[in-house]
């Protein structure tokens, strides 16, 4: 549902709005799995499964039930045009996806509408969402590293989180490894995003993320690392935390 | 909570319902399994044909659950024997025996009859809610999200996915608009089913006869399914022999070992050939067994690679809607056609190549292939791999062929 434009009292955006502009072009491509969004698409099932399986150990629920996540309210901050949201609402989440950029959001929108599923899609930002609303799981997949304010941002999905909801953060860290290969490798020599997508200055360590979540309370349950074989065109899980990875913290019971 | 989009199964026979089966297992009772074909309406079945099953397809019948119900008129393959001689040779020397087990007590086949295995696999389908029509499927429209199928029985279904399993004359494959590239053998197989005086012992035999290969695959109750190859003209001439004609050549081939044989059916001549669809997926479509691939008999492996397809595809399908991917959605099927068709490829070429070498008279390849034989059949080693292969455990398995459920 369509939220009010900025109203009064609201806190400052912490999305740099040259960054929306930047993800707007890529939108209508967003759901062609051979598209300009094919390293998404390949890499997304390694997504939803981390996600699914923390949720279902924490939820106590069965991973391979096709209604796994039923009842389980989540909201998925910056979810472009709902390459998460869909499939966690067919697998019986109740999803909210926020996205700063009307483009991603009315991308989604059609194509939710064509795949049959009913996600509460809104083209706003996480300051704007009434503060008293609360989700059992909070995702911020590649988000961290576009916003202005890391701090403040997760301080505002921590204080989103029902007692004991899961917090899930996927981002890139920041050292020489990160800027070779995602900046140099996925920029200018693969070729998968377009330059100037990342500014690796933004980009967060393990530890500064870390220092960010403890200061809002949340504990974390889980880390790994994402790493690509190039040979087998594959992504899979790893310890290996130098470039792409994802963290779990629960909030306190 | 979602409106879930169904999947049609274009062909009821062995591929189309294991893969039903296959899919209900892993996805649940609430995706609807649609499975459409004429062939529905003619049950019980009346297929005189026999196949080897082997063991990994073993599994996975026993996985789906109608491996009990077949298995006490299935004859397992305790013993092969490969030789290599011509038509006037009077012993035929044995250059290859498999004591064929896999694991100990499995077998690395058994041969079973079609119609036992269409009919366990049609009750199990109707048990488990999948939804049966007797009619074909008569069209489609596919489009990025989803695809219409309209039925032989006018209704119109809109699903993720439609899979054609409708045989090597793919309809679907056909009106996709997939090429299929291969070659014809000009040979022809003659199948018929035989009884003889003496117990196989589970012992199936394969003779590569100047003509082709020559096999006696074993039934139960001193009974034998053959499968001999002839040149297309010749197969056409055999078949339509006189009683005592058509006995004497059998005999000619068949030998005296296991006593006096004799046909219990018409015998029956197919065409051989080879080919492979240019690709096993279109937009929401996905070709499995026959549809995808058809290869030489030599092997015994021409269902074995479909049911390779069943078990792949159904874990593509159900590892994607298990994270709530959409099943029909063009990387899944990508995923299903990497699996299978590098595979599908290897194994046509290797046939044809025991083809090229066994079907003819030069004394030079037979020398060549002799000593080839001859030392697999002395390297253990090396002849466990050709075991595992020939059971269908080489290469990356399907966890239902593992005897895993989905």
């Amino acid at each position: 549902m369509a939220t009010p434009p900025n109203s009064a009292g609201a806190p400052a955006s912490t999305v740099d709005p040259a960054e929306i502009a930047k993800f707007s072009r890529l939108s209508a491509e967003w759901w062609d799995p051979n598209g300009k969004m094919a390293p998404l698409h390949k890499i997304n099932p390694l997504r939803l499964a981390y996600i699914r399986d923390a949720a279902c150990r924490k939820f106590e629920r069965n991973a391979k039930s096709l209604n796994c996540l039923s009842g389980l309210r989540m909201l998925d901050i910056g979810c472009g045009a709902g390459l998460l949201c869909e499939p966690f609402t067919r697998l019986g989440a109740q999803v909210i996806g926020v996205d700063p950029s009307a483009t991603n959001i009315a991308a989604a929108k059609l194509h939710a509408d064509k795949s049959q599923v009913s996600i509460d899609y809104r083209n706003t930002t996480i300051e704007q969402i009434d503060p008293r609303e609360r989700f059992d799981i909070v995702l911020a997949m590649e988000v961290i590293e576009h916003v202005t304010d890391v701090g403040a941002f997760l301080g505002r999905c921590a204080a989103m989180l029902k007692p004991g909801g899961l917090m899930v953060v996927s981002t890139l860290n920041r050292n020489w490894k990160s800027f070779a290969l995602a900046i140099v490798g996925a920029e200018y020599v693969m070729r998968w995003l377009p330059r100037g997508t990342h500014q690796w200055d933004k980009f967060v360590t393990p530890a500064e993320l870390a220092r960010h979540l403890h200061n809002h309370k949340l504990t974390i349950t889980e880390q790994a690392g994402v790493v690509y074989n190039p040979l087998a065109d594959r992504w899979s899980i790893s310890s290996d935390m130098d470039v792409n990875y994802m963290v779990v913290a629960e909030g306190a019971g | 909570m979602s409106h879930q989009r169904g999947i049609v199964i274009g062909g009821g026979a062995f591929a189309g319902l294991a893969l039903a089966l296959a899919l209900r297992q892993g996805l649940g009772p609430d995706t609807p399994i649609i499975v459409a074909d004429p062939a529905l309406a003619l049950r019980p079945s009346r297929d005189p044909r026999a196949t080897a099953i082997v063991a990994a397809c073993r599994r996975l019948f026993d996985v789906l659950g109608v491996w009990d119900e077949v298995a006490e008129t299935a004859q397992p393959i305790l013993d092969m024997v490969v030789t290599d001689s011509a038509l006037e040779d009077a012993t035929r020397p044995v250059f290859l025996t498999f004591a064929g087990q896999v694991e100990p007590g499995e077998p690395f086949a058994h041969m079973v009859e079609n119609r036992h295995l269409i009919d366990a696999l049609t009750k199990h389908a109707e048990a488990a809610g999948i939804d049966l029509r007797p009619v074909p499927v008569i069209s489609y429209e596919s489009r990025p999200e989803a695809t219409s199928v309209t039925l032989g029985d006018g209704s119109v279904i809109e699903a993720s996915l439609l899979v054609a399993a409708d045989g090597a004359k793919s309809k679907l494959r056909e009106r996709a608009g997939i090429p299929t590239y291969g070659w014809d053998y000009d040979q022809s197989g003659i199948v018929v089913t035989v009884s003889h005086e003496r117990d196989h012992h589970g012992c199936a035999e394969e003779h590569f006869l100047p003509a082709g290969p020559f096999a006696i695959l074993p039934l139960t109750g001193k009974r034998s399914s053959l499968v001999w190859t002839e040149s297309r003209q010749e197969a056409a001439r055999i078949i339509v022999l006189s009683d005592d004609e058509f006995h004497a050549e059998l005999e000619q081939r068949f030998g005296l070992r296991l006593g006096e044989v004799r046909a219990l059916d018409k015998p029956k001549a197919f065409p051989l050939g080879y080919f492979v669809a240019k690709s096993f997926i279109g937009e929401r479509l996905a070709l499995v067994g026959d549809a995808a691939h058809v290869i030489h008999p030599i092997a015994g492996q021409g269902l074995n690679m479909g049911l390779k397809d069943v078990a792949a595809l159904a874990e593509s399908i159900v590892d994607a809607a298990r994270l709530g991917i959409d099943p029909g959605q063009a990387d899944v099927l990508e995923n299903y056609q990497r699996w299978r068709r590098f595979d599908t490829m290897a194994m046509g070429v290797a046939t044809n190549s025991l083809n090229l070498l066994f079907s003819n008279k030069s004394t030079l390849l037979r020398s060549v292939r002799d000593i080839g034989l001859g030392i697999v059949d002395r390297l253990p080693p090396l002849k466990e791999v050709f075991i595992r292969q020939a059971a269908g455990l080489g290469g990356e398995i399907p966890r239902l062929l593992k005897g895993e459920a989905l």
